[in-house]
């Protein structure tokens, strides 16, 4: 079983590499929508990476109003 | 096609639907790759009119007001319809907004009946004030846990009683919908919608824009959405046409719904075109250079033969693997042109893909103006409707003023507030707050806002006056959101932003914790209420007597004063 933790590290680590922005840069607070400069349509598309690297399903409306990488991470810790 | 001509509500006009195209395909929905159901306007009625036998024996009675809260899905038309037969006034709410803003407009509607999803039936249900919703009485849900308590809640499944309910005739002028065209912050702005507005916007849309059956309209946008509730709801109903509910927005699965429901129509919002838009380029980008040498030409040559007017079997047989990934038989994609960068549009209609840009307002039904293309115009929003009066009041020197409209689609009022119903229904004519100027060919074209609002890129109307609480604990003397062109106006609606004026107190400075502390109250916001910059101010508000904020004088103070590039920082 994964920790919080360790799933929010692996989305960050998708994120960058799915964005194309530096690893570092990212932080499990940040507001992925300002620190990655996507839109909300991009942000369903890193969702659906997401789903697939975790394999889980997340409707879409578990992430609505959403924002930071924290979160995102505690909504599909509660899949797992 | 109905004749809506002999019908005087939306109930009477849908009925008429559900008998005549019983054994044409009604509605499909479908999740990802996945198809839930596909119905039949005969399945349809077999399942709305239990629901809505189960709605008046429940005490639901005529004009009574029945509120929907949910995402994109079938049974949002089955609900509806069932209202509309009782003789219901429907309540469509968006089901973005937040729990505490559906609880405001639940109360302010005074609805009886609520169809929500589970879900967002809890979150209302957690929300300070739920004790005060004495009206409602009926709640029905969809997608119930399999376990646990359902809040009083009834399963939408099990929503159903024997016998035939009673048809319940409206007249044109009875209310059909009261449709809120901002959040319940500041104040709320219910436009009540009647049959007439409705009946008179179906029939001259789809005099320019036909269904009938085997037409398939693709469902994105929540049929809450004013132009979804008319072009894919209302407007194929009445035609026997399909709509195809996609229950995810997700790129992937948006693209591969065109073809694999061969998609005639589909509604969108400028954030999916340009998603759209941006898969296109890169496949482009992809093609072999030869292959992409010959594509270009194709597109130039079809650019050419379409300059005048649309050719679809031209264009579909000149650039066929574009047209074939959107499923070969898309004829147009309609969108709001008052916030849509003219060069997406431009993009698409070089390739042979009509959009269709219309302009409209809550509180003048679905659309005023179209394009018609005839020829295309991607930096107008079209002439006006059959039946519609468009004037621009006061216009400046170079002809611009404020838009006014004068037609059947004109809303009754708002609910409750006859003050600014009065503001904004002057003998007749619907002020709309809204800068524009015809040119010489009865083009409409739209340059900015007289009224302090945005839209958003999603389509969303945001005002200042609903996000302020979000910032009442910051720590300065007082503050104040604007949407930035209503300080220092712009010549478009491309990219508005939200911005909040502070005034420090006295020796304050503004320092990383305030725009710390700033920052993380702004996140607490929906994603697209979010105020993108701010201001320092140097000087008290003025206010009026009550203490309200001055907003006109105190953006003409800061227009006088201050420069935009100057005085707006990014946060």
């Amino acid at each position: 079983m994964k920790t919080l933790e360790q799933i929010i590290d692996e989305i960050l680590t998708l994120a960058s590499t799915h964005f194309k922005t530096d690893r570092a840069a990212l932080t499990a607070d940040d507001d992925f929508f300002k620190v990655l400069g996507i839109d909300s349509l991009q942000a369903l598309e890193l969702l659906t990476r997401l789903e697939n690297h975790f394999n889980v399903e997340l409707p879409d409306y578990e992430v609505q109003g959403v924002s930071d990488f924290r979160t995102l991470a505690e909504r599909i810790e509660a899949r797992l | 096609m109905i004749d809506l001509a002999q019908h005087t509500s939306l109930g009477s006009a849908l009925r008429a639907a559900l008998d005549q195209f019983a054994d044409e395909t009604c509605l499909i929905e479908a999740d990802r790759e996945r198809e839930n159901h596909r119905w039949t306007y005969g399945e349809f009625k077999a399942r709305a009119l239990p629901l809505a036998s189960y709605l008046q024996s429940h005490g639901f009675k005529p004009n009574a007001r029945g509120a929907i809260i949910m995402t994109n899905q079938s049974r949002w038309s089955v609900a509806a319809y069932a209202i509309f037969h009782s003789g219901g006034v429907l309540v469509p709410l968006d089901y973005k907004l937040s729990a505490p803003e559906h609880l405001a407009s639940l109360k302010h509607s005074q609805a009886e009946v609520l169809v929500t999803e589970f879900h967002m039936w809890r979150a209302i249900t957690q929300c300070a004030g739920f004790g005060e919703l004495t009206h409602l009485k009926t709640v029905i849900v969809t997608d119930p846990p399999k376990k646990g308590d359902l809040l009083n809640a009834t399963p939408f499944d099990e929503a159903r009683a024997d016998g035939e309910p009673t048809f319940v005739q409206r007249q044109r002028d009875d209310w059909a919908c009261i449709v809120y065209s901002s959040g319940t912050g500041g104040r709320p702005k219910g436009c009540v919608l009647t049959h007439n507005n409705y009946l008179e916007q179906c029939a001259s849309l789809t005099s320019l824009y036909p269904f009938w059956p085997g037409v398939r309209y693709l469902s994105i946008l929540p049929t809450n959405h004013a132009i979804d509730f008319m072009v894919g709801f209302l407007g194929p109903f009445v035609c026997g046409a399909t709509v195809v509910h996609l229950r995810t927005l997700r790129p992937e699965f948006v693209r591969e719904a065109f073809t694999r429901y061969q998609i005639t129509y589909v509604a969108l919002v400028p954030l999916i075109l340009k998603n759209l838009q941006a898969g296109l380029e890169q496949r482009f980008a992809e093609l072999p250079p030869f292959k992409r040498f010959i594509f270009e030409r194709l597109k130039a040559l079809n650019k050419m033969l379409t300059r005048e007017r649309p050719n679809l079997n031209l264009s579909r047989k000149l650039l066929s693997q574009v047209h074939a990934a959107f499923g070969g038989e898309l004829r147009a994609i309609f969108t709001g042109g008052t916030f849509c960068d003219p060069q997406i549009i431009q993009f698409f209609y070089d390739l042979g893909i009509q959009v269709s840009i219309g302009y409209g307002l809550t509180e003048a039904g679905t659309s005023i103006t179209l394009n018609d293309l005839n020829p295309f115009r991607a930096d107008t929003v079209g002439r006006p409707l059959p039946g519609m009066q468009v004037e621009v009041r006061n216009p400046d020197a170079e002809g611009i003023g404020v838009v006014a409209v004068r037609s059947n689609t004109v809303m009754s009022h708002y609910l409750d507030d006859p003050e600014l119903t009065a503001e904004t229904i002057q003998h007749g004519w619907l002020i709309t707050g809204d800068l524009g100027r015809f040119d010489a060919t009865g083009h409409l074209q739209l340059f900015g806002r007289a009224k302090n609002m945005i839209v958003t890129e999603e389509g969303k109307n945001v005002y200042p006056e609903d996000i302020e609480n979000a910032f009442g604990k910051l720590p300065v003397k007082e503050y104040c959101v604007f949407a930035a062109n209503y300080i220092w106006p712009e010549r478009s609606m491309l990219g508005e932003k939200l911005v909040i004026v502070l005034r420090l107190n006295e020796g304050q400075t503004f320092t990383d914790e305030l725009k710390r502390q700033l920052a993380q109250m702004n996140s607490t916001l929906l994603n697209f209420k979010r105020v993108s910059g701010y201001v320092i101010w140097d000087e008290d508000f003025p206010r009026t007597a009550s203490m309200k904020i001055k907003r006109i004088a105190l953006a003409d103070a800061m227009r006088a004063k201050v420069d935009r590039q100057a005085a707006l920082q990014e946060l």
